[in-house]
């Protein structure tokens, strides 16, 4: 092999820039981009629909305070985890997620399918102060949220936003966006019919049990009790048409 | 060019140029910090208004004659010697805040239960800390270094290289302080929000120019290799940050985005992104400074050419590839996961290319590991360089990753090479730049440098096998069944068992963070001027150019 052919990229920067350019670009055009046409890559499941308002300004508490950091979001198809957490994720699952929040490590447990699991005051305790329901727990307390006011005065915007990467908020989603948030805490409230009509099988109830105020715990639990609790299993078939 | 514009009017341009950056940057400012829509990005607005003003009074301050006027002759230090000490000093504090969120693992009442000092909100600032400001730091002031000494050309641009790095310093500080604000957008490793990353990118395409510029006046005839290394983590940085950053905020005047890719798309950019920010960030620009500066400490040439050229192409073509080795068993489609991993293994060899390219460079120089705690240090790193892309592969291959994923596996693997090699390769350049770019004799003082290397190499070893042990028993019981066919242990149990692994990290970590203080000592006495304690001691290389006797052969 003639080595000194290497000096026409090293004498040149131009072409050595062109060469690094094209070397780069190969494989995170192939891994990448097929993801976004192959139609195998998300499975077809029903229930699955937008954040409510109230579970989206949870989730961006989520986002806020690190929470993936220690807790995964994404079952692996494996028979131990499979029977600690449930069904394993789907891609489906996260589909309207911007961004993901699958994780990278479990200082805690998962939280895929975590919804449904522990009551409300269990929440508002264990968040208040997790080693008084959990001794050997090393998550930080957030007595805060409880404490804290949930600022929602764009949650409109924040809607029309995810509309605009790509989730399905309808226009009556976007103009009801601050009533439904508060709608969702309120089950004696107006509206709550057309409410669940828009977000079906969204949990409408006094999420921290301080109706005095809408608080940043009521959003985080809110978020919390409706994880993995969408999709209808009972409908999906892994081994049929969504085989891949 | 030169034919059209003289050299005066070059710097006028560049000089309006430089104002009207620092008017713009102060104009956006101003409008963030009076009608800012949270508390978040007003007080980013004032820290922007601030830094303009303060580079806008410093130009005007020039303009009108009366401050020093920047250097025009010979290359450029000034801007290297700011990134040697920055680094440094965000190095103690990338160290110092691992520690701490260490101790918070072992501890959780150290959280205090604060917003602002919670776990969740800490490693964020302790991973940019050290990967982007530390690291950065290192790799932006050692590559304006590198690229001048091998180009013979001074760094191209008049204000532009200082630009680098007070804007990378700004963009450090509007991390930080958003991180503890609670602001981010949850991509680990590219946590900052949308305008933070629109900062970062104008000061990344300047870094690029100055680099590239500089390549072009070059008055010697080939691109040295460790200039290609820096060139590719240039280029590839600007690419992963730019893609994976895409986002659309909520309004101009927040802070708050939303990416536009969203589940199983956004986790496949996002780690194609994060491992290339190891790959390219943590390795291809750190291997440009092991082309540099083993070779110029050891006193030999590099050990093969040709086995850097195998090294360098076959490298950065393979990382690029091995992201989805973050997602085995997720809702990542198989086909993706099964490449990530095939490329993952092959990347195996280039590495060791590399790792073997750098030691042999100590052929027939050996000796000097023993009598030279700099390149000893050097050495240590390309060794922990080499384990750790030993490492990597392995823990990549699906079977292996069913078990170490999510754990402290993890966790050490990537402080074996975040500490042993990203750090170390570090601490041997800094070691070697201070004396030269301060035109001191040698060090003020190599035993110093020995305490700094076995302290520090003790720290490492208590951290990773500590990470080993706690990641694999994490793993297996994770998945163990008793005799009945049930999960044998609560989540909760396997969390109780990680308490004296986690000590003993944190312990380390305080090791390597005690050695980090000894070479802030040993820096900061050695950029004084004060009497060097064992200057006999001492290699020739230690001293500046200037001072260095002729050869011994």
């Amino acid at each position: 092999m003639d080595w000194s052919k290497h000096q026409i990229l090293e004498k040149n920067s131009a072409l050595l820039l062109i060469g690094i350019l094209i070397t780069v670009a190969i494989g995170g055009i192939v891994e990448i981009a097929p993801l976004f046409w192959l139609s195998s890559t998300i499975e077809k499941v029903e229930g699955m629909r937008p954040y409510t308002p109230l579970e989206l300004a949870g989730r961006d508490i989520y986002i806020r305070e690190g929470c993936y950091v220690c807790h995964s979001q994404m079952i692996r198809s494996l028979r131990d985890e499979v029977e600690r957490y449930g069904h394993y994720s789907l891609a489906a699952e996260s589909m309207y997620d911007h961004p993901f929040q699958w994780g990278s490590e479990r200082q805690g447990p998962d939280l895929a399918r975590v919804g449904g699991k522990y009551s409300d005051e269990w929440h508002v305790a264990h968040m208040h102060d997790p080693r008084s329901v959990v001794p050997e727990s090393i998550m930080p307390g957030y007595p805060f949220l409880a404490k804290t006011e949930l600022n929602y005065h764009d949650i409109a915007e924040r809607l029309k936003t995810l509309r605009a990467v790509g989730v399905p908020y309808t226009d009556a989603m976007i103009q009801n966006a601050k009533a439904d948030l508060e709608r969702q805490l309120d089950p004696a409230a107006e509206g709550v019919k057309e409410f669940l009509k828009r977000y079906p099988k969204a949990q409408v109830r006094q999420f921290d049990g301080n109706p005095s105020y809408v608080s940043e715990l009521d959003a985080v639990i809110a978020y919390l009790q409706m994880l993995g609790t969408l999709v209808d299993f009972a409908k999906f078939d892994a081994a049929g048409p969504n085989l891949r | 060019m030169t034919a059209v514009f003289q050299r005066e009017e070059w710097h006028a341009f560049s000089d309006a140029a430089a104002l009207l950056a620092a008017a713009v940057c102060g104009t956006i400012g101003l409008i963030w910090a009076v009608a800012g829509k949270d508390p978040g990005i007003a007080f980013h607005g004032a820290v922007l208004l601030i830094g303009s003003a303060m580079a806008g009074v410093y130009l005007l301050d020039q303009l009108r004659g009366k401050a020093r006027p920047p250097e025009e002759t010979g290359y450029a230090d000034g801007v290297i010697r700011a990134g040697v000490i920055a680094t440094v000093l965000w190095g103690l504090a990338g160290f110092l805040v691992g520690d701490i969120i260490a101790w918070q693992l072992a501890f959780p009442a150290l959280n205090l239960d604060l917003e602002w000092t919670t776990f969740g909100r800490l490693r964020p600032l302790h991973t940019s800390a050290v990967i982007f400001a530390f690291g950065g730091n290192a790799l932006i002031a050692s590559s304006f270094y590198v690229v001048q000494r091998t180009s013979r050309a001074r760094l191209a641009g008049r204000w532009s290289p200082w630009f680098v790095f007070w804007g990378y310093q700004l963009f450090i500080v509007l991390a930080a302080t958003g991180y503890l604000l609670g602001i981010t957008q949850s991509k680990e490793y590219a946590e900052p929000e949308w305008y933070v990353d629109v900062w970062l990118t104008i000061v990344w395409v300047v870094y690029f120019l100055v680099f590239v510029g500089t390549l072009a006046r070059r008055r010697e005839p080939h691109i040295y290799v460790a200039n290609w290394f820096y060139l590719a983590f240039i280029v590839t940085i600007a690419i992963l940050h730019i893609i994976n950053n895409l986002a659309v905020p909520v309004s101009l005047l927040g802070s708050k985005s939303y990416v536009i890719y969203s589940g199983v798309q956004d986790a496949m950019t996002q780690w194609w992104y994060g491992h290339n920010a190891v790959g390219f960030f943590l390795t291809a620009g750190f291997l440009g400074m092991m082309y540099y500066f083993v070779p110029k400490r050891a006193e030999r040439p590099v050990y093969s050419y040709r086995l850097s050229i195998v090294h360098f192409w076959s490298l950065i073509f393979l990382y690029i590839w091995a992201g989805p080795h973050h997602l085995h068993y997720t809702a990542l489609p198989d086909w993706a996961q099964t490449l990530g991993m095939t490329f993952s293994i092959m990347l195996w060899m280039p590495s060791w290319g590399g790792m073997i390219n750098g030691l042999m460079t100590l052929s027939g120089a050996w000796d000097k590991l023993r009598t030279d705690p700099v390149i000893r240090m050097l050495v240590v790193a390309v060794a922990f360089y080499g384990m750790s892309t030993f490492e990597g592969p392995l823990m990549s291959i699906k079977s292996v990753n069913a078990l170490s994923h999510y754990t402290n596996w993890t966790i050490g693997h990537v402080h074996s090479g975040a500490l042993g090699w990203v750090a170390f390769i570090t601490f041997g350049a800094i070691y070697c730049l201070v004396p030269w770019l301060w035109h001191r004799r040698s060090l003020y003082s190599q035993r110093l440098v020995e305490w700094h290397f076995w302290i520090a190499t003790l720290g490492i070893l208590l951290y990773i096998t500590s990470m080993w042990v706690a990641g694999i028993l994490q793993g297996l019981m994770w998945r163990a069944y008793d005799s009945l066919g049930f999960l044998e242990y609560s989540f909760v149990e396997t969390v109780e068992a990680m308490h004296p692994f986690y000590i003993i990290r944190a312990t380390g970590g305080l090791l390597f963070l005690l050695g980090a203080l000894l070479m802030a000592y040993n820096v900061w006495r050695t950029i004084r001027g004060d009497e060097p304690v064992d200057a006999a001691e001492q290699p020739r290389i230690a001293a500046a150019p200037e001072f260095r006797p002729a050869p011994a052969e």
